[in-house]
């Protein structure tokens, strides 16, 4: 945020598309949501998603390896909205003080 | 772009045309990609003898009919942010309710050119000329230029573009004729060859258009941290716009032989008094100075093309020698230091160690006659200021009161 | 001081009602002027236009570029275009001693100098509206009045504005307001 008026674009235009993947907004964070695989039916048999379906940032990764499911959270660019953790149907997402 | 060359005379076409009608015919040639509009008394014909235009096949541009004027200047942004060459018009009320996007063109570095027949604001509603309209929209950012006659209204049309466009200038502008009393006006009006219009303008180059291959975000959000960072390149682009304009005015006159100037001077090198106005006024207040000179009075005039950006400096240097200055204004600042174009004077000649006095009368609001009587009983009242050593701030001529 | 803001320059004033062309007559008279190479303003006193409602139209012709952008107020021809509205306008306001006024009546130059105690330049009288009646079959006064002002004045040539007209209105319309504007400047009379 130190740029001078003329080390910046035309009219505040944003030149380079999908940038945002380098504004990392997990320090926003007050909350950290936890996932407990024991009950995710993700997990379990690869259904549901509705974390994935509903997170505003993407920061949720389904992930299907070797005939294992695995669910991440992307710390980079999760700000605790608890989204993920409302959605949940099999409450597999707890939320932590940061 | 080929070298301009004088326009052979035999290859000039002659019409006897309306203001309006000579901004509609400078529109076809500049060959404008997208013209979204809405009518309006009285800048109606530009936009009807357009569409006729567009409807017979001469101009391959894509109308938009709009619903508002609202609508209109924000299809022009679309369209300017896609590379196209756009104009619109409009009067009024209808420049009041383009406001909001009046802003957003200039912010976002949209060449449009907005060709204006300037026209009294509501309420009483008033189809008739003042400049309430455009004065009011002389903060958005906008270039302005005022026009005395429909040939100045065609020259500046297709000028207009060129300065637009310009990479060091990229913002919107204005061309205004006063509402019926040039916009219904039939004058003598020379039209260069299609082809001499084309190759003068040549093709807008975009600097960072819209582009699905190359995709980009325009008017994205900026709060406290780069706002201002953004205002401060728009105010630089507009003080680029006085160089930008010489130059195309420069080449317009080796093509032409006409060109007009940031403002005209008329007999002002020894002038005690000197009137200053604009547009059709202006006119008139040359042809006073004229016969009052007979008279053995030593005035003169200068009409003011270029309200936006002002020309300051240079209109003190002309001006600082006489004894007054007396503007003609056609609008009221209502409860304001000054009335705009009084005001803008005042700034100018505010560092000068001596001042000539400045006069101040508001006249033709709403399209009341402005004969050139009033501009002799002006004239008058500034002498007698003189003599005396003050006057009014501002004072209201050829109102009954 | 009576200072003369004109100089070089015809100004003419027409008075006609909303719909009977006085705007377009006007022109016509205008264009036929720049045709012959003069500088003109056509223009017209606008109001809410309505149908029937008294309307003015200006008009200069001059060598020279015109500068003066106002009404006229003293001009040197009146025109009227419409009998009726000589009950309503006073043609010969501001028109200057040495003037020319054109009316549409089927009054003599006489009478109307004596209605109007206009004693100076020029009276000319056409029954514009039984020309238009017989020819035209509807109450188109302005062409045929328009030719009785070219007669009076011959600021142009009749030919001229005939082209004018006929450029204007192709086909036969044109070709009867032809026939109106060499009947009227045949049968006006100037007194």
């Amino acid at each position: 945020m130190s740029e001078k008026f003329d080390e910046i674009p035309m009219a505040g235009n944003i030149i380079e598309p999908g940038n945002a993947i380098e504004y990392k907004t997990g320090g926003w964070r007050a909350e950290r949501p936890i996932h407990i695989a024991e009950k995710c039916l993700w997990v379990k048999n690869g259904t549901c998603g509705l974390c994935w379906i509903y997170c505003p940032d993407n920061a949720i990764r389904l992930i299907e390896k070797d005939g294992k499911y695995i669910h991440e959270f992307d710390y980079d660019y999760c700000k605790g909205c608890k989204i993920c953790y409302t959605e949940c149907p099999t409450d597999a997402i707890v939320m932590e003080s940061e | 772009m080929t070298a301009v060359k004088k326009i052979p005379k035999d290859d000039v076409v002659i019409e006897g045309l309306t203001g309006d009608a000579a901004i509609a015919h400078a529109l076809k040639q500049c060959d404008v990609d997208v013209l979204a509009a809405y009518p309006i008394t009285p800048q109606t014909i530009i936009v009807e003898d357009f569409q006729k235009f567009a409807a017979d096949g001469e101009v391959k541009t894509k109308v938009i009919p709009v619903e508002s004027e609202h609508s209109a200047m924000s299809a022009c942004v679309g369209a300017s942010a896609a590379g196209a060459r756009v104009a619109t018009a409009t009067a009024s009320a209808g420049l009041a309710l383009m406001w909001e996007i009046l802003y957003c063109a200039a912010s976002m570095r949209m060449p449009i050119v907005l060709t204006i027949a300037n026209r009294a604001l509501s309420a009483p509603i008033n189809i008739h000329n003042d400049h309430s309209d455009s004065y009011g929209a002389r903060d958005s950012g906008f270039i302005q230029i005022y026009t005395q006659s429909c040939q100045e209204a065609y020259d500046t049309t297709i000028m207009a573009f060129k300065i637009a466009e310009d990479h060091d200038v990229l913002l919107p502008i204005m061309v205004c004729i006063d509402g019926f009393i040039l916009s219904h006006n039939v004058e003598r009006v020379e039209m260069l060859p299609d082809d001499a219009v084309a190759d003068f303008l040549g093709i807008r180059e975009p600097v960072q258009p819209l582009d699905p291959n190359n995709p980009i975000t325009m008017g994205p959000l900026a709060l406290t941290d780069y706002y201002f960072e953004f205002k401060e390149q728009q105010d630089r682009a507009i003080k680029n716009v006085p160089d930008i304009f010489k130059r195309v005015e420069a080449e317009f006159e080796k093509m032409t032989g006409r060109s007009y100037g940031m403002f005209e001077t008329h007999k002002t090198e020894d002038a005690d008094i000197i009137i200053l106005t604009h547009s059709t006024a202006g006119g008139t207040a040359k042809v006073v100075a004229d016969t009052l000179r007979e008279q053995g009075e030593k005035v003169g005039v200068v009409r003011l093309r270029m309200f936006r950006p002002f020309p300051s400096e240079e209109i003190a240097e002309v001006v600082k020698n006489a004894k007054a200055v007396a503007v003609f204004e056609k609008c009221l600042s209502f409860g304001g230091a000054g009335n705009p174009l009084a005001m803008e004077l005042r700034t100018a000649l505010y560092h000068l160690a001596e001042r000539p006095m400045v006069t101040d009368f508001v006249i033709g609001l709403g399209g009341r006659d402005v004969p050139p009587t009033t501009f002799v009983e002006g004239y008058e009242k500034t002498k007698e200021y003189l003599k005396k050593g003050e006057a009014p701030s501002y004072e209201t001529l050829g109102v009954r009161k | 001081m009576a200072l003369d803001f004109a100089k070089g320059i015809t100004e003419i004033r027409w008075h006609g009602r909303g719909g009977q062309g006085v705007v377009t007559s006007n022109q016509m008279l205008g264009k036929s002027a720049l045709t012959e190479g003069n500088y003109i303003q056509a223009f017209p006193e606008f109001g809410p236009e309505r149908t029937g409602a008294p309307v003015r139209a200006f008009l200069r012709i001059s060598k020279n570029p015109i500068q003066i952008y106002a009404q006229v107020y003293h001009p040197d021809v009146v025109v009227c275009i419409d009998p009726t509205l000589l009950e309503v306008v006073n043609p010969v306001e501001g028109l200057k001693e040495d003037g020319v006024l054109v009316l549409n009546t089927t009054k003599t130059p006489e009478e109307i100098r004596e209605k109007y105690g206009f004693k100076g330049g020029k009276v000319v009288t056409v029954d514009a509206s039984k020309i238009a009646m017989d020819i035209l079959g509807r109450p188109f006064y302005n062409m045929p009045t328009l030719a009785a002002v070219i007669k009076a004045t011959e600021i142009v040539e009749l030919k001229t504005a005939i082209e004018t007209v006929l450029e204007r209105y192709p086909g036969k319309v044109g070709d009867l307001n032809k026939a109106a504007m060499e009947r009227a400047a045949e049968e006006a009379k100037i007194g």
